[in-house]
């Protein structure tokens, strides 16, 4: 990928990441998760991860997206207004998140490989398809199987909490 | 020319923007949103990781993709569980935010 595409998505995403914690309406939160989701999506299929970009698409973009707005809009949220912000915990909890960024930043600039540029790929990879399900399939079939058996518990969880208790 | 540091700086940047979600917004719809953007930052590493270590044969290390997609299914469980917790709360309390959820507060 040319470093100008890269610098756009990467642009996008970080800047639509920080509108999801910075508008006071959680709608528009949502919409911006979206848009800072795609650019992940595209970031993903430049390193030729195309399934993961895919997925990415179909599960966070799509649905995991629309479960958002949906209680979003069942809830019938409005933005916070009146609330005044506590700007001693808010200014405590920038300060933390900016040293930890400047911890992972000091400690990517000391990692060697980090200054190496991607080595090139002999062949396609437009079939990772077949690669990932092979490896899923072969070498992580029991971990495939319990992680359908977190889904089936997770959406027995959800019908349990959300029925209305009828005494 | 990208190299593996620019996309470890952009998942840094973005770990933290999740993480600074977390800490500074106090509604819950928003805190789950910024702890799906960290697990994406996460995500996005790997699949960096992953591309850079290419096998003897030439392709990217697959076993992280994988990886990457397990964490995709679980984080799309979590956030199933996760909304409906702030439903049922919602019905109890009638509030998302959580100043108002302070029952367990020490």
């Amino acid at each position: 990928m040319s470093p100008f595409l890269f610098w756009i998505f990467a642009l996008l995403t970080v800047i639509f990441g920080a509108a999801v914690i910075i508008n006071r309406n959680p709608v528009a939160s949502a919409l911006s998760l979206v848009v800072s989701f795609l650019g992940l999506a595209a970031l993903f299929m430049s390193l030729n991860a195309y399934f993961i970009g895919i997925i990415q698409v179909l599960v966070y973009a799509g649905a995991v997206m629309v479960l958002f707005l949906f209680i979003i809009m069942l809830l019938d949220l409005r933005a916070e207004k009146g609330r005044q912000i506590n700007w001693v915990a808010s200014a405590a909890g920038l300060a933390v998140a900016l040293i930890l960024l400047g911890q992972i930043l000091s400690v990517i600039s000391h990692f060697g490989p980090a200054h190496q540029p991607f080595s090139a790929l002999p062949r396609p990879t437009s079939d990772d398809v077949q690669n990932i399900g092979a490896t899923l399939f072969r070498s992580y079939n029991l971990p495939f199987q319990i992680v359908g058996v977190l889904v089936l518990v997770a959406t027995i969880g959800v019908v349990l909490l959300s029925k209305r208790e009828t005494r | 020319m990208i190299t593996l540091g620019d996309y470890l700086l952009v998942s840094a940047v973005l770990f933290v923007i999740g993480f600074a979600g977390v800490m500074v917004r106090r509604n819950l719809i928003i805190m789950l949103m910024a702890l799906e953007l960290m697990l994406n930052a996460a995500n996005l590493s790997l699949v960096a990781f992953s591309r850079f270590r290419v096998d003897t044969i030439g392709l990217p290390n697959y076993n992280v993709q994988v990886f990457v997609f397990f964490i995709i299914t679980v984080a799309a469980a979590e956030v199933a569980v996760g909304l409906a917790i702030v439903v049922a709360l919602y019905r109890v309390r009638q509030t998302t935010d959580i100043k108002d959820i302070s029952s367990l507060k020490f």
